[in-house]
């Protein structure tokens, strides 16, 4: 199943695809255009999570991380006028470099360390009823206090955001 | 599945599509053509019937749309070229097509170019994993809701492009204005389709419409406070009236693609009506039944069925356009957090009462659907005539809602004696 020529070529177009466009985010000058290639490298790892037949975790990582965090990162450029719109103009840029070739070698050596066990089963038929079952069943307490997590930063950014004078509130 | 009388077995018998397809596969698989080749070929041939389905939609209904308005508000419409002004968009179409492409020299290029091709694609995208007719799905996906909503969502972004890449203020106005509807309406569109997803158990829509016709009943009957927040949420999604703050004219220009001239505009042109028709595609498949009709799906195929409810959702769509003014951008935002948010989550509780209710008592669905249906219209009707009585805000000569209202020293009118007599 995972031998399959289309599925092994679909998987390397998509992650050189998407390690190009990462590539581009850190060298691109204008630092929208470094979102966009953001947004782009989102999609194309959600390609990679379809080639492994987790669909419900593919559409999910459009939707949050192409669609929201994308949104969320160009107000964040469009509401900071004091940085310039320029990328990669900073002197962090050799200890940046250095930092993210260690985590890529660490990353390297833990993928040809483990000894990954190969399975003949068939792919799941569908991920998200058993996403949800385990998630509010077994990991019920987790995903509860990343709700109230969520809540929280929610009550905080409103109260950052709110004005000093709660005259018509 | 055979349809029962008119459609015949030939090839070119196009009122059931898989006549002519299968032929083609048959006949490429009798050529000894390998399994990848006709997998390949077959979803070919799926994209080329819906990109043709589009091509159609997009001339057709700037037809359909501006003479429907135009009755709508007494007068003709298009009516001069060719028969009842039917040419009038293909003579638009070849208009754009001769005009000049500016693009402002300060405009971030590849940006403005991309821009209207990205806002394009997730309206198409959303068409593939639509039920056109029993076993006719192009992407059988089982999270096919889930990729509905990534698909919208993808849209915010190609719009702030847009704005961004003309260079223009008010093109960056109406993106802004765009952005800021779009994430504040995701989440009633979200949560009125989770009650779908709660009372069907599933997310394919394949299955949805089985669920329709398996307990003969569209969703609508179940679920109408679902329906009318979708309803008018998505309108809002799509940038139409009452909603087309986007592009408000009077306000900001035409908003963010005001610096878009000649194919580049035409392509955002189509791209709305292109919106809309998935908009309606999608109503019509979760909430009026898809391609089935009770007993009809069995003399006149699923597409066409499909297609008719497609234009009934659709002409709600003209009619609200032709109807209803615009609102103001605070009302629209408001509407969506204290109105819609609410009462989509009130339904969701409801909806998880009776689908508890279902499995629990294992009572028969000839008596719990009715009663669900009158329970749901009754709490839909009572909602929205409660919350209109309370609720709504009060007329007021001079609103404190926006915020900076606050902080002006709004001067009193003249007296109106005082007014009038003036020379």
């Amino acid at each position: 199943m995972i031998d399959d020529g289309a599925i092994v070529f679909s998987f390397y177009m998509l992650a050189g695809g998407s390690l190009l466009c990462a590539l581009m985010v850190a060298f691109v000058r204008n630092l929208i255009h470094a979102v966009l290639f953001l947004a782009l490298t989102f999609v194309g790892v959600a390609g990679v999570y379809i080639v492994l037949s987790a669909d419900f975790v593919a559409v999910v990582q459009v939707l949050i991380y192409a669609g929201a965090v994308g949104v969320l990162m160009t107000f964040a450029i469009m509401l900071t006028p004091a940085s310039d719109r320029m990328n990669s103009e900073t002197l962090f840029q050799v200890p940046a470099a250095l930092l993210g070739l260690m985590v890529a070698g660490i990353a390297v050596f833990v993928a040809y360390d483990t000894n990954w066990d190969l399975s003949n089963s068939e792919g799941l038929r569908t991920t998200a009823r058993l996403l949800g079952e385990a998630f509010l069943k077994p990991y019920v307490v987790a995903f509860e206090v990343a709700s109230v997590l969520l809540v929280t930063a929610m009550i905080g950014a409103i109260i950052l955001s709110r004005e000093e004078d709660a005259g018509d509130a | 599945m055979r349809l029962a009388t008119i459609v015949t077995d030939n090839w070119w018998d196009i009122r059931d599509l898989s006549n002519v397809s299968g032929a083609i596969l048959d006949a490429l698989a009798d050529a000894g053509v390998p399994d990848w080749g006709i997998y390949v070929v077959s979803a070919l041939l799926g994209t080329l019937a819906i990109i043709s389905f589009i091509g159609a939609v997009a001339i057709i209904n700037i037809w359909i749309e501006r003479r429907v308005v135009g009755r709508m508000q007494s007068r003709l419409g298009p009516n001069r070229l060719g028969p009842f002004g039917l040419l009038q968009p293909v003579a638009d179409a070849i208009k754009l097509m001769q005009k000049e492409v500016l693009q402002p020299r300060s405009a971030d290029g590849l940006v403005f170019t991309l821009a209207p091709i990205a806002f394009t694609v997730p309206g198409i995208a959303i068409l593939a994993v639509i039920p056109w007719g029993r076993n006719m799905t192009l992407a059988e996906l089982d999270v096919g809701i889930v990729f509905i909503f990534a698909m919208s969502s993808l849209a915010a972004l190609a719009v702030f492009i847009g704005g961004y890449g003309s260079n223009n203020k008010y093109a960056l106005f109406g993106a802004m204005r765009v952005i800021a509807m779009l994430v504040t309406y995701e989440i009633p569109i979200v949560l009125s389709l989770l009650g779908i997803v709660l009372l069907t158990q599933t997310m394919n829509l394949s299955e949805i419409v089985l669920w329709q016709e398996e307990h003969w009943v569209f969703l609508i009957m179940l679920q109408p406070l679902a329906f009318l927040i979708y309803f008018f949420s998505s309108s809002a999604e799509l940038n139409r009236t009452p909603a087309d703050l986007a592009e408000a004219e009077s306000e900001i220009a035409g908003g963010y693609h005001v610096e878009y001239s000649g194919m580049k505009f035409g392509l955002y042109y189509a791209a709305e009506l292109i919106n809309a028709v998935s908009i309606s595609t999608i109503i019509a498949t979760l909430f009026l039944g898809g391609w089935w009709l009770y007993k009809v799906d069995e003399l006149v195929p699923g597409w066409m069925i499909l297609i008719g409810k497609i234009y009934a959702v659709y002409f709600l769509f003209v009619w609200t356009r032709g109807t209803l003014p615009r609102f103001r951008i605070d009302q629209l935002l408001a509407f969506a957090w204290k109105w819609m948010t609410p009462m989509a989550l009130l339904n969701i509780l409801l909806v998880a009462g009776q689908v508890t209710l279902w499995e629990e008592t294992g009572w028969s669905d000839a008596v719990l659907i009715p009663a669900f249906i009158a329970i749901n219209g009754a709490f839909a009707a009572g909602l929205i005539v409660g919350w209109v009585r309370v609720m709504a805000p009060k007329f007021q000569r001079f609103p404190t809602r926006p915020r900076f209202y606050s902080t002006i020293d709004v001067p009193p009118l003249p007296a109106p004696d005082a007014a009038m007599t003036q020379p």
